[in-house]
Formats: structure tokens, sequence, C-alpha cells
């Protein structure tokens, strides 16, 4: 505390701490960005344990050729609960909890905008994970129609599908409070100096993400609202019985699915921006270049859905003029990794946790990004669409993009939040059993997707028997090693290491200038920001 | 058929499944299962996605070579225990235009071959003949509309037997990659392909043709080939479709135009032979000789061979309110289906006799044991209602 330059302090801290609540009280009734950042994480994890072990229960049935452990139908539940619950309740809510610790933080605010709004976000995820997991248990089972929810299947659904759809409203207004929030809390209550173009590139992805999601979170939801009243309420606007189209469905559900990958995108790419400059002792290269990049993807992400369509029969201008603006998103996502690469041009690199992470996503999302590039060509891409090269590309951009980043990002903050060093053995392991075992378990299905083998069959023909064999081990030994994380990270909380408050030397920003860990309170008064600190 | 070849390698058995996939993997190199690249095109447009492909990978790979290149370099002569120094530069103008113009040309480069094989691949103008393809679940439907064989209509269905699936017999060399009847089309032809579906939205896909249309119900969509050379080409489903998703293949027969123009006269001749006479009366157990038939074919999927069902989604038939109530509701019920469930309306896909006899079969196997006769004339009335 007597590190942070402002008078008061301890006051101020007295007075909050008088009144609070402690033990579950605590947690349940918090408005403190700091609380509410960690239960977002440790919500995410929860989460990503759940739908990883989904994943590994495909995997397992899909070892060798035939039906084994699982029915075709339970088998469909599986693969539709593991994607949502990997892209909702584990990707997103773990970059909420990076933006509730980190953004305050950074811009010297003394918590986010609006405090209480901030802890109702939160709170509405539970109620929507518990109504998503639970639907596996309802007579019929949970939706069976993979994450995009295409009628007529979803129409034939049990109320495993009705209870999906509540869940993702109830992520939805989640996400748009929380986005609210952000966007208030960036735009209002930066410290005095850090003008919008000295902000952290953390900030920057997350005002873009932000727009994104109140863009088009509501579309979402008048999707999903549109087929709960075609399944109880006799409207017809995906049935062509009565003069609807199922395919309207996928213009509005990819309206909004675009921008999603974006949307889990664009923070990985913000986390990766402070990483890189860190360990490279360097400036970040192209500062300026970023912020329009990020500004751009943003932008052009909401005119590219129909390239998740090309089979469906859309005409063949459509086909091409999708195709023409989806190459177009190369452009902006290749300034960015130039940039990352040139800002490791002649540092003075050094390879903790943090970083190898943030090296494991440039190699992998670039990878995912170029067969990206090869998906963009629709004539290539008719012949693979629906194949396991999607499932292998998206996995690439998904698993080795956002969650290695986000992995990054734990490693480089978490001296901040817990005062202790992590096991920084441990924690190289954990980057090289995830490396490996990650490359072991998807670089194969781009072979699966080549020659033929559709995504979502539970049994297959036997010419796919031995890629499916080594994806299964790299499945196997991917998901058990994340389970690193959790010794880890409990081991940092409990004990270790004092962190220093600046533990990385090459670490630049305000979250670095208070003590580790960082107090309850933090820039009641704003912080003098120094130039110095610019540029993340 | 490249694909075809080399899934000759059968595994068997319950135990020790595990270990004979793993002894795969390392007898694999004598093996051809893996297929590292697309299925050997067998169609024009099929070699043009093959070759844009090719030149693509060529170009990502070329891209994250030099990308990565330049990595490598850094991590190996610019880390700090060589006692590298950082420099601090951080912006330059010229660099960062280069690395937006240049990538943007390379993208205009590949535009233009990947347009003008999409703008082939898209023109269904003048076939030589039309087929519809219509998808249910979980089979395919075809018609002909023009050529030889207008007017055949078929179902084709999977023909792996159900204990290959479940692991109690050796799978064949075309597990889950055959049917019953295959589409059968001439060589060098231009084919065209109306999809649409019935229920919910299928993808009919042949890898080796580069076609791969949804089937949407209630619109029509296109697609084409002109397959080079005979031989037997496969593909699946390539849109989810509900539970048996993974098990309906698609088999496409490319025949000479002899063997063609022979088939589709043969065809002809069995519609005129089988053409039922719906006012036949038929004894019972003649209907459930041929209910058994078209039950396994078209219900047992859902419903199951016991009749048991897979409830809740697949109600149980054996001892149902529908299968022992009313004779009316029940052979409505096979007509026009249940909406909002995977029940379809068979109206549509099955003749009054093969409805009487499933109705008939239904109503007398498992412990519905009711003795009733049901006569295509019955179902005949029912239908126009």
């Amino acid at each position: 505390m007597q590190a942070t330059s402002h008078t008061g302090y301890a006051g101020h801290h007295d007075h909050d701490s008088h009144g609070h609540p402690t033990g579950w009280k605590r947690w349940v009734t918090t408005t403190n960005h700091k609380d509410i950042g960690s239960m977002y994480l440790w919500f995410s994890f929860v989460m990503f344990l759940v739908g990883g072990a989904m994943s590994l229960i495909i995997r397992a049935e899909l070892f060798t050729p035939g039906l084994q452990y699982v029915s075709p139908e339970f088998y469909n539940q599986m693969l539709t609960l593991h994607a949502l619950i990997m892209v909702f309740g584990a990707i997103m809510p773990a970059f909420v909890g990076f933006a509730n610790w980190m953004i305050p933080m950074m811009i010297g605010a003394s918590d986010m905008a609006f405090a209480r709004m901030n802890n109702w976000s939160f709170w509405l995820l539970p109620p929507a994970a518990i109504l998503l997991t639970a639907s596996i248990f309802v007579p019929g089972g949970a939706a069976g129609t993979g994450w995009t929810l295409y009628p007529p299947l979803s129409i034939q659904m049990g109320m495993g599908m009705d209870m999906a759809i509540f869940a993702v409203h109830i992520l939805g207004m989640s996400s748009i409070m929380g986005s609210i929030n952000i966007v208030t809390t960036i735009l209002n209550m930066r410290t005095p100096g850090m003008t919008l173009m000295k902000m952290p590139l953390f900030c920057w992805t997350w005002l873009v993400t932000a727009f994104l999601l109140i863009a088009s979170m509501p579309i979402l939801a008048g999707a999903v609202t549109m087929l709960l009243t075609d399944r109880h309420f006799g409207t017809s606007f995906f049935s062509a019985a009565g003069g609807g189209d199922p395919v309207l469905f996928q213009h509005i559900f990819w309206f909004f699915g675009h921008p999603e990958v974006y949307i889990i995108a664009l923070p990985a790419f913000g986390v990766v921006s402070h990483v890189i400059p860190a360990f490279s002792r360097k400036p970040l290269f192209g500062y300026v270049s970023m912020v329009y990049a990020i500004a751009a993807i943003g932008l052009i992400s909401f005119f590219v859905w129909a390239h998740h369509m090309y089979v469906t029969g859309i005409p063949l201008t459509g086909q091409l003029y999708f195709m023409y603006a989806t190459m177009l998103i190369a452009v902006p996502t290749g300034v960015k990794v130039f940039n990352w690469v040139t800002t490791m041009w002649r540092g003075s690199l050094t390879f903790e946790t943090p970083m190898l992470f943030a090296l494991g996503f440039l190699v992998l999302f670039t990878i995912g990004g170029l067969t990206g590039l090869v998906l963009a060509m629709t004539a290539v891409d008719i012949q693979l669409q629906d194949t396991y090269y999607v499932v292998a590309h998206f996995h690439y951009v998904m698993v080795a993009g956002a969650l290695f980043s986000a992995y990054a990002g734990l490693y480089f903050w978490l001296p901040k939040w817990t005062g202790h060093m992590y096991n920084e053995t441990l924690g190289k392991w954990h980057f090289w059993l995830s490396m490996i075992f990650f490359n072991i378990a998807f670089f194969p299905q781009h072979f699966l997707g080549l020659a033929g083998m559709p995504r979502r069959i539970p049994d297959y023909a036997q010419q796919f028997a031995d890629f499916n064999v080594i994806s299964g081990i790299g499945a196997f030994g991917f998901g058990f090693s994340q389970l690193l994380v959790l010794v880890i990270v409990v081991q940092t909380v409990r004990g270790g290491a004092r962190a220093a408050s600046r533990p990385w030397d090459g670490a630049h920003g305000l979250e670095w200038t208070v003590p580790s860990p960082a107090p309850y309170h933090t820039f009641e008064d704003p912080p003098h920001f120094d130039q110095a600190e610019a540029h993340g | 058929m490249a694909r075809n070849s080399n899934s000759n390698r059968l595994r068997s058995g319950s135990s020790g499944r595990f270990f004979a996939a793993l002894l795969g993997l390392f007898s694999g190199a004598a093996n051809a299962a893996w297929e590292l690249n697309l299925q050997e095109p067998a169609t024009a447009v099929a070699r043009r996605v093959y070759e844009l492909h090719s030149l693509l990978l060529w170009v990502i790979v070329v891209i994250f070579v030099g990308v990565f290149a330049v990595v490598a370099y850094s991590l190996v002569y610019h880390r700090k225990s060589k006692g590298h120094k950082a420099a601090t530069f951080h912006d330059n103008t010229t660099v960062e235009l280069a690395w937006t113009i240049v990538p943007a040309l390379i993208l205009v480069a590949i535009a233009f071959p990947a347009t003008s094989a999409l703008v082939d691949m898209r023109d269904t103008s003048e076939p030589d003949l039309t087929v519809k393809v219509t998808g249910y679940q979980w089979k395919w439907g075809y018609e002909y509309l023009t050529g030889d064989a207008a007017g055949v209509k078929y179902m084709s269905v999977l023909s792996t037997p159900r204990e290959q699936i479940e692991n109690k017999a050796p799978k064949g060399e075309h597990y889950l990659l055959e049917v019953d009847r295959p589409l059968v089309v001439p060589v060098g032809k231009k084919v065209r392909i109306l999809t649409t579906a019935n229920d919910v939205i299928h993808n009919w896909s042949v890898p080796a043709f580069a076609v791969k249309t949804d089937a949407v119900p209630g619109f029509l969509r296109d697609t084409w080939f002109r397959a080079d050379k005979e031989g037997t080409y496969r593909g699946q489903c390539s849109e989810l479709c509900g539970k048996d998703h993974g098990f309906m293949p698609v088999v496409v027969e490319v025949v000479s135009a002899e063997k063609y123009a022979a088939w589709a006269g043969e065809q002809k001749q069995q519609m005129v032979a089988v053409a039922e006479d719906p006012n036949k009366v038929w004894t019972l157990d003649e209907q459930l000789a041929l209910g058994e038939k078209v039950y396994t074919t078209n219900c047992a999927a859902c419903h199951q061979a016991t009749g048991e069902g897979l409830p809740p989604a697949f109600p149980a038939l054996d001892g149902s309110a529908v299968a022992k109530g009313p004779r009316a509701a029940h052979v409505e019920m096979v007509l026009k289906g249940k909406a909002g469930t995977a029940m379809a309306a068979f109206g549509e896909q099955l003749s009054e006799t093969d409805i009487a006899a499933v109705v008939a079969y239904e109503r007398n196997a498992w412990s519905n044991k009711l003795g009733e006769v049901i006569q295509p004339a019955e179902v005949k009335a029912l239908r126009g209602k």
C-alpha cells in the first residue's frame, strides 16, 4: 500500500472492509472488479473442464470405427454442448475475467463503471450453465443439433432445446451488460493523460470486442427467440410449409456467429500484445497499425457471415462477394502477426511460461489463419465444408488461439493477482504438454478432412481409422495436461516466492505500479500517467 | 478410387481393438490408408478444385516458412541469455505499408483462379440428364426427371449390417459407405442434380466430384458433375440431420452409356411389373411379409426392430396407444407424420400398398397381436382426406 502514490488510501480501505460481508456472502454481493474477475476465471475453468470432459467422450467414441460407448443421439448432444459450453461458458467468460481484473488497473480506474451491474453480469452465468448442462437429464436429452442450432432439426428436439435457448438468452444478457460496462469504463474512466491512442492494447481489443458483442448478441437472441416461437407458438419463420425459410436462420445465426469468432480472438490478440513486448524487452511494434487492424477486423467481421454458408445454395454473385470480403480479413490479420514478429526482432528474449504460450499462440494461430485462407476460397471450401478440415481449422484458432493466449495472460498476471510467483517448471511442463498433445490431436484432422471425413458423425469408414487413433491419443493427452493448471494456480494462490510489484522486468503499464498482490482497492485517485508506462 | 482400395484392412472383435489400432499406426507405412490430400478427382471441376487447393497449400506453406524463419532467427540470436540488448524501434511506415500491400496483391492474384473455378462449378446449364435427390431422415430418394431413365424413382439406404456397426461382426470393405441401390449415371454426361429434403436439411456430397450441396426442405438447389471414368464413387451426408446422420451414405455408380441404357430399360420394366393393383385384396401373411421389409427399411432406425423405440424421442410401437388404437388414426399417423417431431409423412414416400402392409405389420408384430389386415384401398380413402 505504501507503494501507491495517493494519500488517504488506508482510510478508504478501512472504511470499505468494515461493513463488508465475509464468507460466501462476500462473493454473492461483491461489486469489486477483482473479486468478480476471479469469479469469472474460476467459472470459466470449471466450464472448461465440463466441456473438455464432453470432448473426451466424443474422442473415446471416435477412437475406433463402430459404435462403442454412446448412442448416436447422445453423441450429437455431446458435440452440441461441448461447443456451446466452450464458447459461451469457458472462453468468453475467461476473457471477461481478464477484462474485469485488468482494465481498471490498466487505465488507472478505481473499479468498473457500473459495479453492481458487474455483479449481476457474473451471477447470470451460473443459472445459464445449469440450464445447459442439466438439459442432458431431461426427457429427450439436450439439444443434438450442433451449436449452430439449425432448424428444422432444432424444431424436432425435445425440451432440452428450450433450455439451451433460454441459456443463450441469459448468456446474451450477461454479455451485453458486461460489454456496456467495459465500453463505459474505457471511454470515461481513463486516468488523465491517457488518450485513446496511448491506451494499453488489451483495452483497445476489449473496446472493439464489446462493441461487437453489443451489436451481435441481440441478433442471436432474436434468432433463438424465433426458433422458440416456431417450436411452440405456430410461427413459420424457418418452415417452408408456412412460407418461411430454414436458410434464413443460418443468415441470422452467422451474422452473429462470425463476429463471435472475433469476440473470442480479439481479446486474445490483446493479451499477446502485452506478453510479447514484455519478454522481448522492447516496445510493441506498430501500435497505431495494431489499433487500426483491430478496428478493421471488427468492422469486416460483420460483412463475411455467409462464408459459413457456401453450400446452402446462395447465388454465385453472393459466393463471390463473400469470398472477396473474407480474403480481405487476411490483410489486417497479417499486419498483426507481422507486428508481433517484428516486436521480437532484435529484442532481448527470455522464455518464461507466458512467453512460451504467446509463442505457441503465434505459431498455431497463424496455422489456423492460413487454413482459414484456404477455406475462404469458395470452390475449395465446398470440398472441405462440414469435414474435419474445418474442425481442425477452428480448433487451431479457438484452442491454440484463444486458450493459449488466455494461458499466456494467466501466467503473466498471476503474480499480480496472488502476490506469488507460480512454479516455473510446472508452467513449462504445462506449455510443452499442451503444445505437443494439441498438435497430435488436431493436426491429423486436416488430413481426415481432406480425405472427406464429415464432421459430427459418431462412426466412420475404415480408411479414417488411423488418424482418428492419433487424434484420440492427442485429445486425451491434452485434456489431462490441463489439470496441471489447477495444481499450479492453487499452489500459487496458497504460497510461493513473493512477487515484486513488477515481476517481469520488461513489462509496462499502470498495473505494474501497484503492489503484488494488488490491493483490494486500487487507484481510488487517478494515478499519474507516465509516458514510460504507455503502449502496454 | 484410391479411397476404396485402401480400406481393406479389417478390424474385428471387441477385445484388443485398442492394440490393433495402435499396431495399425506402426504398420502404417505400407498401408495406403494414410491419405494426406484430397481424394483423387473424377471430374474436371474436382480437378480444378484439387489444383486450386495445391496452389493455396504452396502459398500458405511459403508464407508460414517465411514468417517463422524470421521468428526462428530472433529466437536463436536475439535472446537475453546470449547477451543480446533490445533495440528500441517501434515504428517503420515503409515496412508497415509493404506488409499491408504485398499480402493484398497476393490475395488479388489468388482471386483469379478461385473465381474462375467457382464460376465453372456453379454452371448447371444444359445438362444431359437431371436427377432429383431428396434427403430423408436417414436415406436418399432418387428420381430421374429426364434422360433414358426418366420416371425411375427409388430410395437408397445404407446396406451395412447393424452387426458390423455394433462390432458384432467384422466390418466390410465399404463399411458405412455402401447402399442397397446406388445412383446410376452414364459416364461423360453432364448430370444435373436437384436437391431438396423432406424433413430437415441434409447435404448430398461426393468428394471425388467436388459436389456438396445442401438439401433444404421446401426448396430446390442444384449442382452438377460429369464423371470422367466408370466406377463407384462414395460420399456421405454432410449436414447434421439427426441421430443417423453418420449412416446415410451417397453412392454413385458411373457406367458406360450402353450399360446405363440397359439399366434404365430394366428399371422401367420392373416398375411396370411391380405396378401395384390398389384393388388387390391382401391376406395377412402376404401383408406381414411385405410389411416387415418396409418396416426394416423405413421405421426400424427409430422405432427399432424390436418395436421398443428409443423413448422419449422415438416412442415404442410395441403395445403403444397408436399401434393398438383405432386403425384410421394409425394409418393417418404414417401417412401424414407428426409435426415438430422426426416422424415423417410417409404418404409422400411409400405406396398405398406399402403403407397398408407396414401398418398391418405394426399392428400384428411383437405383442400387438390384433390380427388385422389393412387393404390398400383403405389407405387410399384416408390419403384423400
